[in-house]
């Protein structure tokens, strides 16, 4: 570790934890266990418990029942100044009336640290993210990354067992975001600390994750790796909120054969056992039959819709035999040009049975 | 720097601001006539003796001990009464910004009670309250508490608590105004950096409250500073401050030249601590428009 900030790894263990506001639950018997250094995100859409679970770690929100353990330490109940755990606000947080050095260095101040020794760690925590030189600038003079970045630096200065991130880059337009995605990423494998990360944006929690637990209503629907989670999604929720997926019912016809309004297919997964089935098509996974479609692909016969440039690619919809809705792309490169269809002509797609994922209907 | 802006106005923008200014028009009127007419009325009055101009009613404010104690104890009234105000004002307004509910709107409503009842009726109440054989009195020397009376009235006392009375609630908004826009995210993230309830407050809030404070300020204490029938009332000729100085001039002496000369000092000190004021803070916030 060549890092002057040394956080010390610790796991986080949420137990049956229940939040009831009156008789709405916000929380609905969470189970979590989070390994010392990993980077794992909650993601779900907005009124999931994603801020109360976050309130919960933090120490703002109280559970109605339920605990919450720091390594072996159970912190259920210990107020927020106690619990030695770094948070990146929404909205960053600064303190609008400190420099920036002022700002970083407050954890020292609250730890009642010896001043002899705030510079050097200030240093470090300025060099971490990048804003050497930057320690007497007011707040108001920072570009939105910039207030990230120091942001991340007061909360990682005081060595935190845990950081928690909630939503931190949804204020910075999609060039940054990217950039700060990166860097957080660097960050995380430079310090090692364990980070839960809350966001609503999937593909940032792709892009980021060790593991993502997915929230609905209150409860945990999946907690896996990014690409588990993508490729193998548990239902038609987690399917339909990660990646560009398109939900088609299909009938079970035995353990690994389905019909898709009438055409059969095949999957090389295990169908679940329910009458409530759907096929997740991915963009990415279907592609127009050719010389290289492998033998045993799945092919669905369809008319092309419409093409809508998008830049780096053509996004070409196409309306299956059956008449549904999917979609895939091609690169907007010049084989892609070569192969691209035109609206309205017929097209055959392929999929493959590996690719071909069957989920049930979400309770 | 509105030159350079009006050039570039368009036509629509132009007549725009025709409209505005002839809707303004009534009130500009109004304001023209009855306020800045006298003043200017007032401030040539002030130079004016029986044998035309004179700076006669200015030199007296160097000449006469009565007008240099009369604005001291003002300042100085005006200070105990902003200090008080502070004091009793920022833990109401805090408890108002930090409540849920219904809550904000009660505490802000009863803070506000007095402004439904005439200054005169709210005067003479604590007549009633403070006086030798009132209300506190008998209630503290039948408990035992003390032997005689408290002389509660007719001296400053009385003046400043009858003007905090009065006042509070031009401290207390501008403060729970301040405070509302604090983010609560703010305390938090000083929590969970491990700062402790008193730390957050005094690194945190407290600073970030200074313009509410300073705005409060302000307000009460030039407020107190044209206080008339308060102190009138429960000074009992031990306080007189400049507003009854000016009263006596006209009432007693019928000189218009001397109370007018003493308007426009006070006027010009009020002008100056907004001056102040508005270094520290726009001024657009001590008048709570922003």
């Amino acid at each position: 570790m060549n890092s002057p900030l040394h956080p010390q790894k610790v796991g986080v263990s949420i137990r049956n934890a229940v939040k009831r506001y009156g008789t709405f639950k916000a929380l609905d018997d969470v189970s979590l266990d989070v390994a010392p250094g990993e980077f794992l995100s909650v993601l779900g859409p907005s009124g999931s418990g994603k801020t109360t679970l976050l309130g919960l770690l933090g120490g703002f929100v109280q559970p109605t029942s339920g605990s919450i353990h720091l390594g072996a330490t159970d912190i259920t109940y210990t107020p927020p100044h106690l619990r030695g755990i770094g948070i990146v606000f929404q909205n960053y947080a600064l303190f609008p009336h400190m420099t920036v050095g002022e700002n970083i260095t407050f954890p020292l101040r609250a730890r009642r640290l010896p001043k002899a020794e705030w510079p050097a760690k200030l240093q470090a925590a300025l060099e971490m993210v990048e804003l050497s030189g930057y320690a007497d600038r007011a707040i108001s003079a920072l570009s939105g990354g910039q207030r990230q970045r120091v942001a991340l630096a007061r909360a990682m200065i005081f060595e935190p067992r845990l950081i928690l991130m909630d939503e931190p880059l949804s204020a910075l337009d999609k060039q940054l975001r990217e950039n700060m995605q990166l860097e957080l990423k660097q960050l995380h494998a430079k310090l090692g600390a364990t980070i839960i990360y809350v966001t609503h944006d999937q593909r940032e929690a792709l892009t980021m994750s060790d593991r993502i637990a997915v929230m609905k209503s209150g409860g945990l629907v999946q907690v896996d790796t990014p690409k588990q989670l993508h490729d193998r999604p548990k239902d038609s929720f987690v399917a339909s909120f990660i990646g560009e997926a398109m939900l088609l019912p299909v009938q079970r016809l035995d353990a690994g054969n389905l019909t898709l309004a009438g055409q059969t297919l095949r999957s090389a997964h295990p169908l679940p056992s329910s009458d409530d089935l759907f096929l997740t098509v991915h963009s990415e996974k279907l592609a127009f039959a050719g010389p290289q479609t492998a033998p045993e692909s799945n092919l669905l016969p369809g008319t092309v819709n419409s093409c809508l440039y998008q830049g780096e690619s053509v996004r070409i919809f196409v309306t299956l035999s059956g008449g549904e809705q999917v979609s895939l792309r091609l690169p907007s490169n010049h084989s892609g040009w070569q192969m691209m269809p035109e609206a309205g002509q017929p097209v055959t797609l392929a999929l493959h049975p590996e690719d071909t994922i069957v989920v049930p209907r979400a309770a | 720097m509105t030159k350079n802006v009006t050039n570039f106005l368009s036509p629509e923008e132009r007549r725009e601001r025709r409209m505005i200014l002839l809707l303004l028009a009534p009130a500009l009127a109004v304001v023209g006539l009855l306020l800045i007419g006298p003043l200017i009325w007032m401030g040539w009055q002030s130079f004016q003796g029986p044998d035309g101009f004179t700076l006669d009613h200015y030199a007296r404010f160097l000449s006469d001990t009565v007008y240099l104690s009369s604005f001291v104890q003002t300042f100085r009234i005006a200070f105990v009464v902003t200090i008080a105000a502070l004091l009793l004002g920022y833990p109401i307004a805090y408890v108002a910004a930090k409540s849920q509910g219904i809550w904000p709107p009660i505490i802000l409503g009863m803070v506000l009670l007095p402004f439904w009842t005439s200054v005169l009726v709210r005067a003479y109440a604590w007549l009633i309250l403070l006086q030798r054989r009132g209300l506190v009195n008998t209630m503290l020397i039948e408990t035992g508490v003390i032997d005689k009376p408290l002389i509660l009235v007719n001296n400053e006392f009385g003046t400043v608590m009858a003007t905090l009375h009065i006042l509070l609630p031009f401290m207390v908004l501008p403060l729970y105004a301040t405070m509302k826009k604090i983010p609560a995210e703010l305390e938090m993230a000083g929590a969970s950096l491990g700062g402790g309830g008193w730390l957050v407050f005094r690194s945190v809030f407290l600073p970030l409250s200074l313009p509410g404070v300073i705005a409060g300020s302000v307000l009460v204490f030039v407020l107190t500073l044209g206080f008339y029938i308060t102190p009138e009332l429960l000074g009992g000729g031990r306080t007189f401050l400049v507003s009854m100085l000016v009263s006596r001039n006209i009432e007693l002496y019928n000189e218009w030249g001397a109370a007018s000369s003493i308007s426009m000092v006070l006027l010009l000190l009020v002008f100056l601590i907004f001056r102040l004021a508005s270094m520290l803070i726009p001024f657009e916030r001590i008048m709570g428009t922003r």
